[in-house]
């Protein structure tokens, strides 16, 4: 194997020390659903606050991993990342609304109570199927896979890159959004899905839910880590840094660029897909304000700030922020934005490298 | 009592030798007894062709008519409606009406204007006329045909004819009738048509046919009018990427920043209007006032970025991208804090108000009107700049080679900086203009910058004709599509269309060819 | 369009590049005009001209970069005026362009790497596997360029002589039939470019190579056929006396 060759040990902070932090961070995490059952009055007791959000953080972190392959390895900005979390988001939503039966509102054995309430007769064709959950888990992924195949090969193929196609992602996001929007897509236009029971036959509030949701999206960042990893450090990874830097040159090696770009932009679409659909059991709800284009760009700015082209600097980044944003918006909620659009301006002008580059010695 | 019985001696006295007044007084028996006689007597009073029931009328329409106890009709300057003499107002109460009496009195008061000395009277009055149709018309409009001579004027009093001989029993007035509503383009000739069908279908394919060349002709008007909307969308477009097109199109900043100037021109035009409000003879100058000053503000605060963030990012459009996205977000946040997060009411001076009505009945706003003719404006003054001016040479001479421009004593770094001054400067005339359409609030420029870079985008970075056409075309699209698809799949519609289109041509309508643009 | 080549005198074997009445317009400027070029199995081709005579526009149309307004690409039996950048490449053309281009936050080692003739999908890729044979052949044109030092380094901290091997080491793994290569010895000493010029005379022999040179002295130490281009077109052909000699050649260079 050429991998001791390919990537050179991110300098002075030894890939040791790293892999060692990464594993103590990742044990802390397993460990805090244990913390939460502890007696509320032990020390170590960890509230059900803490679980759910740092839950929903860790979808946010495969997220951010999802895209800092697409933008850190392949060069690829995508500002419609939110998009495929959405839609991997709204594929697990219409499970769960399946699941709610004749408990709605409404008690509608089967509609959904938006659907009574806008005069559905029946389930929308696009509805089939739904209610079985391994379904949902593979729409969850193939939806913003196909999107994402099919977006990719347009751009890719006329050779869109660098801020165009980031432009157009962007429009990407903000058309699905309207279209969500809208009632007569079936998708609960304005409110979304919410009000969900249960999932896999547990109800969704109580606490063993809550861990096992937790546990399972720890799993799938570990899954997606260990994916991104093995693609990042193959000949791929290599060949996607080369387009980054030099696009045509790598075509006059005789590489089909468009191939793989796309391909690595659709298997970040499908990452993305599957944390939107562990996000959404966690919070409860999904609405269009997903597919916001200021969503997209957020988790954009999470991977800058850790450290883009390092796939645990967009962990970090998305774990920081979050939690800057956690903090800030209960104590100063005004003073968030301004935070948020510093942090804009001071990663890209200061900190080029994120905050891993901190730790690494500048490899220039 | 005393005084009104004297009063009303007075009047029997005036009016016993005034037989030639007769009829109008035998006209005017029941006004003021109840709200049905009234009605009758205003019917009466229409069908005569009086001019002199005109005042009459309309102060019982504004509600200053009155009644002596004695029966004399007061008109508001206490003269008698019949002789016009001067009359005892004791104890004289208003004449009640009530909606019944109030729709007889249109009709009335507008066939009476038929015969009007006033042109302008005399077409309102055949509108009027031709909405409250009736056989008792036919005579008054033919009448009034027959002296007409104004040919809009005619045009109307024989739609009006066509409609009353429509209720006739006479059948060759009737053709003769559909025949004359086929001509007009309206809806309530059609609905007139349609109403004669169900009650002659022996007519329904007389009347089919004119009913077909009425949907024609408002074919044609909706067309005209939906391209006008299309073209205003489109100049909304046009001055929101008109910056754009200066700094991503000829410097290649990516600026997403740049709504948010938008946004800036428009609360600038928010200031100046309150700056102006307490000075009088000021405030009618408010919007033209607001033109420079928003171009001003977001030319200094489009430098101060350049000199100050974007400066440092050259060579990086992806960087560029989000710092500028994070800049955009502070603004949005200062100008929600500075100025709450509710919509700001910017008023439109009178002559911006309202609707113009062009030939065929194609009604236009005179807002949106204006703000066409203000983009074509800019446009030119663009196109002016960047072509005729010292300061429009040293730009192209930077974007086509810097180094070169540098050693011809070209400071490159205040054409830079200049540069998108202006092009900042020109999103803040885009705000003035969207003060005028839309809600002024911290997120108005988030709704157009998508839309404006996929104007430079579609039309071809770089090329003010392709931010033009660009620009016109997606307004026109998006309004053509629209009542198909409705607002919102519209936009969704345009963007998959634009995405598709640059499949064919990856640089836009208007592409820079050649080794320069090969880079 | 006629298959068979215009030029019905040459006895020689089939040439593997063919480009005949090859015009390239930007924007009204023609940047190559009516251009007509024949190279032969195993040959090597010095190409000279003054600037913005068509050379690189030239290795443009070849390698599919640009796509010529009028006339006939082909390399063997292939229309390469329809063929993209990769599948050109992989036909069997290489390029080393004017400017040392490659990865440079990849190493010297992963550089040639990437360039080693090997299946180029990205399921391919990730498969990957760097084999023996591989190793050997990519530490075969580190010595042959003499990089074995810096295998380890970015490309980014090479000098630009270096880069310029650098280059040159990534075209040899492509192992390509036809090398395109422009202005190789900019910033080499002259024992590099000594050694630059056995090295491509070395590779002639199984290969075509097609020279695009300012250097004088280099082509002469080529010892090929020599090509002189003018304003996008074919001024001379000939040995390098044949073409100093030629009054056309003389007034170009140093007529004006």
């Amino acid at each position: 194997m050429s991998a001791s060759l390919a990537a050179p040990a991110p300098g002075g902070f030894g890939r040791i020390t790293l892999r060692l932090v990464l594993i103590g961070a990742v044990l802390l995490l397993a460990l805090l659903p244990v913390l939460n059952r502890l007696p509320m009055d032990s020390a170590l007791h960890v509230s059900d606050f803490i679980v759910s959000i740092t839950g929903k953080w860790i979808t946010y972190a495969v997220l951010a991993l999802a895209i800092d392959l697409a933008w850190g390895y392949a060069g690829i900005l995508s500002l419609g990342h939110g998009a495929f979390f959405a839609l991997g988001g709204y594929a697990i939503g219409m499970h769960l609304m399946r699941l709610i039966g004749p408990r709605g509102v409404y008690g509608h054995p089967t509609l959904p109570d938006f659907m009574v309430f806008l005069g559905y007769q029946e389930l929308p064709w696009y509805w089939l199927g739904f209610d079985h959950f391994p379904f949902a888990v593979f729409m969850a992924m193939a939806v913003p896979g196909s999107l994402a195949l099919v977006v990719g090969f347009l751009a890719f193929r006329s050779r869109i890159t660098g801020v165009y196609l980031s432009i157009i992602t962007q429009a990407l996001t903000y058309a699905l959004m309207l279209a969500f929007f809208r009632n007569d897509m079936g998708f609960g236009g304005n409110n979304g899905f919410t009000d969900f029971k249960e999932l896999l036959g547990m109800p969704l509030n109580t606490s063993s839910a809550r861990s096992t949701l937790f546990y399972a999206s720890l799993i799938l960042l570990l899954g997606a880590l260990w994916l991104c990893t093995i693609v990042t450090r193959s000949k791929l990874g290599r060949v996607l840094v080369a387009i980054r830097d030099a696009e045509s040159r790598v075509r006059f090696l005789g590489y089909n660029v468009t191939n793989h770009k796309l391909f690595v932009f659709v298997l970040s679409a499908m990452i993305a897909g599957l944390a939107g659909a562990l996000y959404v059991p966690q919070v409860g709800i999904i609405n269009p304000g997903e597919f916001s284009p200021g969503n997209s760009i957020e988790a954009v700015i999470w991977v800058a700030v850790g450290g883009r082209g390092s796939l645990v600097g967009a962990l970090l980044g998305a774990f920081s922020v979050n939690a800057l944003k956690t903090w800030l918006t209960t104590v100063a909620p005004d003073l968030w934005l301004f935070a948020l659009g510093g942090l804009f301006v001071a990663v890209t002008l200061f900190l080029p490298r994120g905050l891993i580059g901190l730790f690494s010695k500048a490899p220039k | 009592m005393k005084r009104s019985l004297l009063g009303f001696l007075l009047v029997l006295l005036l009016a016993l030798p005034a037989s030639a007044q007769d009829h109008l007084a035998t006209a005017l028996t029941g006004l003021g007894d109840g709200f049905g006689q009234t009605a009758e007597a205003v019917e009466r009073l229409g069908a005569l062709g009086d001019p002199r029931a005109i005042p009459l009328l309309r102060a019982l329409q504004d509600g200053t008519l009155r009644r002596t106890p004695a029966g004399t009709v007061l008109l508001p300057d206490d003269t008698d409606a019949m002789t016009g003499a001067k009359a005892d107002a004791a104890g004289a109460e208003g004449v009640r009406i009530n909606n019944r009496v109030r729709q007889v009195l249109r009709g009335a008061l507008g066939r009476l204007q038929l015969v009007s000395p006033d042109a302008v009277e005399r077409l309102a009055a055949a509108e009027a006329v031709f909405r409250t149709p009736g056989l008792e018309n036919v005579p008054l409009l033919q009448a009034a045909l027959a002296r007409e001579t104004v040919p809009r004027i005619r045009a109307q009093l024989e739609l009006a004819l066509a409609a009353s001989q429509l209720r006739a029993d006479d059948p060759a007035g009737k053709r003769d009738a559909i025949a004359r509503l086929g001509t007009a383009a309206t809806t309530e000739a059609r609905a007139l048509l349609i109403e004669a069908r169900i009650v002659n279908p022996e007519l329904a394919t007389a009347i089919n046919v004119s009913i077909a060349a009425i949907e024609q002709r408002l074919q044609l008007r909706r067309i005209a009018e939906t391209l006008f909307q299309g073209l205003s969308l489109g100049s909304v477009l046009l001055l929101a990427a008109l910056g754009l097109a200066v700094t991503f199109g000829v410097m290649g900043v990516i600026n997403m920043a740049h709504g948010e100037f938008v946004m800036l021109g428009a609360y600038a035009t928010f200031m100046v209007q309150e700056l102006c409000r307490g000075i009088p003879w000021l405030a009618p100058w408010a919007l033209p006032l607001a033109v420079p000053a928003a171009f001003l503000l977001t030319a200094a605060a489009g430098a101060l970025l350049e000199r100050g963030l974007i400066r440092h990012l050259y060579g990086r459009p992806l960087e560029t991208l989000l710092m500028t996205f994070g800049v955009g977000m502070i603004l949005q946040q200062a100008v929600r804090l500075a100025f709450g997060a509710q919509n700001r009411e910017v008023i439109s001076p009178a002559w911006m108000q309202g609707t113009l009505l062009l030939p065929g009945g194609i009604a236009v706003t005179q807002n949106r009107l204006w703000i066409i003719v203000f983009g074509i404006a800019v446009l030119l003054v663009v196109v002016a700049a960047i072509r005729f001016t010292r300061f429009g040479l040293e730009m192209r001479a930077v974007v086509q080679n810097r180094r070169i421009a540098a050693t011809m004593g070209i400071r490159t770094g205040r054409v830079d900086a200049m540069t998108f001054a202006f092009g900042s400067g020109l999103a803040g005339l885009a705000g003035v203009a969207l003060s005028q359409i839309d809600n002024v609030s911290p997120n108005l420029g988030t709704g157009y910058i998508i839309d404006s870079f996929m104007v430079v985008v579609f039309g071809g970075v770089g090329s003010l004709a392709g931010t033009l056409v660009g620009a016109l075309t997606l307004g026109v699209v998006n309004k053509m599509l629209e009542p198909y698809a409705g607002a919102v799949l519209a936009k969704v519609f345009v963007l998959v269309a634009i995405m598709l289109f640059i499949q064919r041509r990856p640089r836009g309508l208007f592409a820079l060819k050649g080794r320069a643009a090969e880079s | 369009m006629n298959a068979s080549p215009a030029s019905g005198t040459r006895p020689a074997p089939d040439p593997i590049l063919y480009l005949d009445g090859v015009s390239v317009v930007f924007d009204g400027f023609k940047a190559l005009n009516g251009l007509s070029l024949i190279v032969d199995p195993g040959e090597l081709r010095a190409i000279i001209g003054p600037n913005g005579a068509g050379k690189t526009t030239m290795m443009d149309v070849i390698t599919g970069k640009t796509r010529p307004t009028a006339g006939v690409v082909r390399f063997r039996e292939h229309d390469l005026t329809r063929l993209d950048e990769a599948t050109i490449a992989n036909l069997g053309i290489g390029r080393k362009f004017q400017k040392p281009t490659m990865f440079d936050a990849l190493t010297v080692f992963e550089n040639l790497e990437l360039a080693l003739k090997a299946p180029r999908g990205p399921l391919a890729c990730l498969r990957w596997v760097l084999d023996r044979g591989a190793r050997r052949r990519i530490e075969q044109v580190l010595e042959e360029v003499g990089l074995t030092a810096r295998m380890h380094d970015r490309a980014a901290i090479l000098s630009h002589g270096q880069r310029q091997w650098l280059e040159i080491g990534m075209l040899l793994m492509q192992d390509p039939e036809l090398l395109l290569v422009d202005e190789p010895v900019a910033g080499m000493t002259d024992q590099e470019t000594e050694h630059t010029a056995a090295l491509l005379v070395r590779i002639a022999g199984q290969r075509s190579v097609v020279v695009v040179e300012h250097d004088l002295e280099f082509v002469r130490a080529l010892g090929s056929k020599v090509t002189v281009l003018c304003e996008g077109a074919m001024l001379s052909e000939g040995s390098i006396d044949h073409v100093q000699n030629d009054p056309r050649v003389i007034e170009v260079y140093l007529g004006r």
